[in-house]
């Protein structure tokens, strides 16, 4: 218990944690609308740029609270998931992961364009609002939804339209609204992330949202196995706890990062928790302890 | 002034569509958007830099040194990074390319000591000719004719050789290729080859162009080079050099029309709206959707 608490006190390993928690709701987002829908989108930092500078303009400029300025922030990023969802969605597969680069990377650039949010020199004075407790709240309010979500007869759907999008459209399922749908969800979820962002660091700069970002969340999405929230938990507590673990290697750690990358991919191509249930898992472990339940069809 | 921009377009346009060339052909053969493309061009502008710098070769023979570095290292990428996930989700290998993007920047950078823009040594004089009002500088003669050369020589490749077939019929279809008695392998790794020797001369030509390389200038272009290859339909080689030079073309013009600001847009926002009505690009195939 000391040691946990010795955790939340020290504020170094109170930022990472906290940073961890607002990855974790961005990629939560992602993982509906790559990891149970199956579509590609390398755009996804910037809904959370656009949820991050509108609460904090909100705060700075309007004074609102930071609960509204959060919720705002997500369904804006929602509503340009929708704008961005509806021309696109005509798209498939890699040409719709390209549209979506291309739209975070005009949307960046935009920010940087503006005076409102500072442009290039950022925009800073933001109150700090967010804090680890506010965060980690958030991150079982998102888990609970998302399991809600996935075991609903939407969230069925969606995992209908990944597995055979045509076979989906011929059992009735209206799989254009079902994607922009996806997208409106998962893209809310990027924009409170952001909102979140934006209290915690108390300063904006577009280039904290460029693909690069993007990508980052993606891996977190992949790395830690496509479809499975346990997965996108683990490969976020992994991946931005992995660049803390290796600063003792100081000038080395993006390039071992880079090839933990490459060596994780190649060892488990389905991710670190892919093609596991964990509930079955579960299942099986727990009925082995009680002693009873033999090796059956489960497995 | 019109001419002019179209000059300096087509020539941006050139290299664009050099380095696109290397995306769609992979593409169109494996279905990988190859996200480490961008860092071999950045490797061949460094390997060139270091041959005109440091051993004083003329440039020819440092086009030749970039594309010797590069081609090998292109097949190893490949062969390490995607070889083994050729066979699982489309996910797995675009998250390791993006591992070996990140793996070469740093390891440039770390070679180098520093992440600064280093400037290039003028190996070709600054002569300018004026055709008329138009004036070409020499670099610009010497880009363009080098692009098309490769370019052409590409399209001979693809289009008269045994090797060029093979790729074509793998392009086509991987898995009748492959029963087909084509070393699917083999074609891959030449695939990655001639995109990574196009790459090292685009880098090569761009860094003499702009006079400045850094270790992570492979992003944009590379990003850039992507959207070429995609405005112009992935998978399709015409498509790539359409889209480059169209590219380059709307960059310079819309700088010049005073969005310069806006750049790095530019390419991103023809590239949505060009997919937007031509969901698979200018010169792509129509998806067919099979049952």
């Amino acid at each position: 218990m000391e040691g946990v608490l010795s955790i939340l006190t020290n504020p170094y390993y109170n930022q990472v944690l906290t940073m961890m928690g607002i990855f974790l709701i961005a990629a939560l987002g992602l993982h509906l609308i790559t990891g149970v829908t199956g579509q590609f989108s390398f755009g996804h930092a910037a809904f959370l740029s656009i949820g991050a500078y509108s609460s904090a303009l909100m705060t700075i400029y309007l004074h609102t609270p930071f609960f509204l300025n959060m919720l705002v922030g997500g369904l804006l990023a929602a509503l340009f998931g929708i704008l961005l969802g509806i021309p696109s969605m005509r798209l498939t597969g890699d040409y719709l992961g390209i549209t979506t680069l291309g739209f975070g990377e005009i949307v960046r650039i935009v920010f940087i364009n503006t005076k409102i949010t500072g442009g290039a020199m950022g925009l800073g004075g933001i109150p700090k609002e967010t804090n680890i407790a506010i965060v980690y709240i958030l991150v079982v309010l998102t888990v609970f939804s998302l399991y809600r979500i996935q075991n609903s007869r939407f969230g069925r759907a969606l995992a209908a339209i990944r597995e055979d999008e045509i076979a989906a459209e011929t059992m009735g399922i209206n799989v254009y609204w079902y994607k922009i749908k996806a997208f409106a969800v998962g893209t809310f979820f990027a924009g409170v992330s952001g909102a979140l962002f934006a209290h915690m660091m108390q300063y904006l700069n577009p280039s904290d949202f460029g693909f690069s970002r993007s990508f980052d969340i993606l891996n977190f999405v992949v790395l830690g196995g496509l479809g499975s929230i346990p997965g996108t938990i683990l490969g976020t507590a992994v991946l931005s706890l992995a660049p803390e673990f290796l600063r003792f290697v100081k000038e080395y750690r993006m390039l071992i990062y880079g090839a933990l990358m490459i060596l994780m991919m190649i060892f488990r191509p389905y991710g670190l928790l892919g093609n596991v249930d964990l509930v079955r898992v579960f299942r099986s472990l727990r009925s082995r302890g009680a002693g009873k339940g033999t090796v059956s069809g489960d497995s | 002034m019109f001419f002019q921009q179209l000059v300096n377009g087509v020539t941006l346009g050139a290299t664009y569509a050099l380095i696109a060339l290397g995306y769609t052909m992979v593409y169109g053969i494996i279905q990988l958007i190859n996200f480490a493309h961008g860092e071999v061009y950045m490797i061949g502008a460094f390997v060139g830099l270091i041959m005109v710098a440091v051993y004083k070769v003329n440039f020819f023979i440092a086009l030749l040194a970039a594309m010797a570095v590069c081609i090998p290292l292109a097949v190893l990428i490949e062969r390490v990074a995607y070889r083994p996930l050729r066979n699982s989700t489309r996910l797995a290998p675009l998250i390791s390319a993006l591992g070996v993007s990140i793996f070469l920047q740093t390891l440039v950078t770390l070679i180098k000591g520093d992440p600064n823009p280093l400037g290039f040594p003028h190996v070709i004089q600054d002569t300018v000719y004026a055709l008329g009002p138009v004036k070409f500088s020499l670099i610009q003669v010497v880009i363009l004719i080098v692009a098309s050369l490769l370019m052409v020589f590409l399209e001979i490749t693809v289009k008269y050789t045994k090797i060029g077939k093979a790729m074509r019929a793998t392009s086509e279809d991987y898995e009748t290729a492959n029963l087909m008695g084509i070393n699917v392998n083999h074609v891959v790794s030449f695939t990655f080859a001639a995109g990574a020797a196009l790459a090292a001369a685009g880098g090569v030509l761009v860094g003499m162009y702009f006079n400045s390389i850094n270790p992570f200038m492979g992003v944009t272009v590379g990003l850039k080079s992507f959207c070429a290859a995609v405005v112009g339909g992935i998978g399709s080689i015409p498509g790539a050099m359409l889209g480059g030079l169209l590219l380059g073309i709307a960059e310079v013009f819309g700088v010049a029309a005073g969005f310069d600001t806006y750049k790095e847009a530019i390419s991103f926002g023809l590239l949505i709206i060009i997919l937007l009505f031509r969901p698979t690009g200018l010169l792509g195939h129509p998806i067919q959707r099979k049952v």
